[in-house]
């Protein structure tokens, strides 16, 4: 049959399919009871039903009380705007910034990239082939040198040749790295003080394939500098990057985009709804194989 | 956060049960339950956790608790033998081949951590068995791959055998394998490009690749912050390469890494070593017992 019951049966396959897909087991608990007692208001019978009540429960944990509406990425309309881009290593920064870079191109924006990640083996190289590729200036200096004087030289450049929005990529570090996070606080001082109001977005980015932990990322990446927004990465995979609804619902940052690939284009908006839809989707489709 | 206290809660059940002379349903009900969110919340796969959960709940309402005089040690004896029983044993050794050159390969997701990996396997080979590897790029298509792994070589003074970006990474890898005979090192670490698991055509690149050289060891590189997906992209992986084990990366960040424990259960593959850092000497031989701890938050 297309419907199935909505039993307790369905509930323990409803568990641990948002559990396989990162959510994290409280918030599912939580939720699943929150879900029981709805159905039974509502007196739900078939899945059919129960999909638009998980869907909006689930949405309703990821905004909260929050303003829908913080979703795009906030440039200025006049001057220089300034996007950092922070993270743990190998998630996916310095090719967001280029898959951003690519974006805002098109968008006619003039843009230019600062090679803030001073300390990875062939870190600059990576970011000067996407500035060519973007066909974006790279501002740099060589490996090894100070991260806040690459970012300081860069402002100075952009302020210099009118570019719209400057993309600084960092050095991945974990973030129980105490030097490796205060060095962070210091870029982001910089850029306070070369531009007020600036940085007008710190991009926290995340591997969808992350499990727990990057609820821990998250937190203290926001204190470090303040994140205003998430790049969940690497969704073309099997992860599901369920996390991403615990670090709205309790720290309040918003995905901004995700990344679905390795080329220019791998880069979306993101999308609320389908995302937590793409949460618990599996569910449906082996309840319509029965 | 929601978790915060989970392993104090684990832990002072634990302590309820330890002292007791007789454990019953309910007690063993209570503390796999706290085994249960503290595992799912490190991140061990969902699966893994039910099977554990159900070893562990038979085996404590068995007859080597009931007819122990310490009823409540045994039982989180159980716990702990189960948890590093399905991590394995020490294994830290990397295969020699009686033909040089040994030829390792390493494979795994965009971004876990291959590449340095391979400057440290490189480093520890030279180091503590006095080898000579020829680092090779294997990956023409990461922005810079080839420049990041010189420049590992560099650091390390090691050679790297590279065709650039228009070379087929097999032909590279075959390539590279005369060159190291006839420089007459005993070693060659292939580094390839990151890939998912579920890209058929990159995943048969790999194929090819073995195929043609015929590697000793085939490591998987896995990051120790990933979650519920590692058991889908280490079969994978397995299934078509049949991995001879696994590197676990960044265990130097405060991660449970429970992940460890998934792929370990749906492989059986061993994890041979632990990344401990961003630098090449941070490269450390996998300990089990330790890691069944951390995983618990103990
Ligand atoms: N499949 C997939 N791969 C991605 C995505 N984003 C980035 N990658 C890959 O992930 C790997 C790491 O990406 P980088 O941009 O170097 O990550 P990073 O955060 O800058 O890394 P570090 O600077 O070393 O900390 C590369 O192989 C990228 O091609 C994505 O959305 N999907
Ligand atoms: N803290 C820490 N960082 C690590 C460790 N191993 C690798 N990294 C970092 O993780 C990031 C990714 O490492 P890479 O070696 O480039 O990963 P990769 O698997 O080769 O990436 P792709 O080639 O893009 O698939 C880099 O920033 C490394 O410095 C580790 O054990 N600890
Ligand atoms: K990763
Ligand atoms: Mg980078
Ligand atoms: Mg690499």
């Amino acid at each position: 049959a297309r419907y199935r019951k909505v039993d307790e049966d369905f509930f323990e396959e409803l568990e641990e399919v948002l559990i396989t897909a990162d959510v994290g087991v409280m918030t599912v608990m939580d939720l699943i009871e929150e879900l029981k007692f709805e159905v039974q208001r509502r007196n739900i019978k078939d899945t059919e039903e129960v999909k638009e009540v998980i869907s909006e429960k689930l949405v309703d944990i990821y905004y909260g009380d929050d303003d829908q509406e913080i979703e795009t990425l906030n440039i200025q309309k006049e001057g220089l705007s300034v996007v950092l881009v922070v993270g743990v290593n190998g998630v996916g920064k310095t090719t967001s910034i280029g898959k951003l870079a690519h974006k805002l191109k098109a968008e006619g924006k003039n843009v230019m990239l600062a090679a803030g990640d001073t300390f990875r083996a062939g870190a600059i190289e990576q970011l000067e082939v996407w500035g060519d590729r973007a066909g974006v200036d790279v501002i740099k200096q060589s490996a090894g040198s100070d991260p806040a004087a690459v970012i300081f030289d860069a402002i100075k450049a952009a302020k210099s040749r009118d570019v719209d929005v400057l993309l600084c990529d960092t050095a991945g570090r974990l973030q129980n790295k105490v030097n490796l996070m205060n060095e962070l606080s210091k870029v982001k001082r910089v850029i306070e003080r070369e531009i007020p109001g600036a940085p007008h977005e710190v991009l926290l980015v995340l591997d969808a394939t992350t499990g727990q932990n990057a609820l821990s990322q998250a937190k203290t990446f926001s204190e470090a500098t303040d994140v205003s927004g998430i790049v969940l990465t690497k969704l073309d995979g099997t992860a599901k990057g369920g996390i991403v609804l615990a670090i709205r619902h309790e720290l309040h940052i918003p995905v901004k985009f995700v990344g679905l690939g390795e080329k220019a284009e791998d880069l979306q908006k993101f999308d609320a709804n389908a995302f937590v839809y793409g949460l618990f989707a599996d569910i449906l489709d082996e309840s319509n194989e029965d | 956060m929601a978790f915060e206290g989970l392993a104090e809660r684990l832990q002072s059940t634990i302590k309820k049960i330890t002292g007791k002379g007789k454990v019953s349903e309910q007690d063993v009900k209570e503390m796999t339950r706290e085994i249960r969110l503290a595992l799912l919340e490190a991140d061990v796969n969902f699966k893994v956790v039910k099977d554990l959960i159900k070893r562990i709940k038979e085996r404590a309402v068995g007859q080597e608790v009931m007819e122990s005089l310490t009823p409540g040690q045994q039982v989180i004896k159980v716990v702990k033998e189960e948890l590093t029983e399905l991590m394995g044993g020490e294994q830290s050794k990397i295969a020699v081949s009686d033909r040089p050159p040994t030829v390792i390969m390493m494979v795994g997701l965009q971004g876990a951590g291959k590449t340095t990996t391979t400057g440290k396997l490189a480093n520890l080979l030279r180091k503590k068995h006095n080898r000579s590897p020829l680092l090779v790029a294997c990956d023409v298509y990461r922005p810079a791959a080839i420049k990041q792994l010189e420049t590992l070589g560099g650091q390390l003074d090691m050679p790297v055998f590279s065709m650039g970006t228009e070379a087929k990474p097999v032909d590279i890898a075959k390539k590279a394998i005369e060159k190291a005979k006839e420089e007459h090192r005993d070693y060659v670490l292939i580094d390839t490009a990151g890939r998912l698991h579920v890209d058929t055509e990159l995943m048969g690149e790999l194929d090819e690749i073995k195929a043609a050289v015929k590697p000793d060891e085939i490591f998987l590189v896995v990051d120790a912050m990933t979650g519920q997906d590692a058991v889908n992209v280490a079969e994978s992986f397995n299934d078509q390469l049949d991995v001879t084990g696994v590197v676990l990366t960044k265990l130097d960040g405060d991660t449970r890494g429970g992940a460890a424990l998934s792929i370990r259960a749906v492989t059986g593959k061993a994890i041979k070593f632990a990344g401990m850092g961003e630098k090449l000497d941070q490269l450390e031989p996998f300990h089990p017992e330790r890691m069944a701890s951390r995983i618990l938050g103990m």
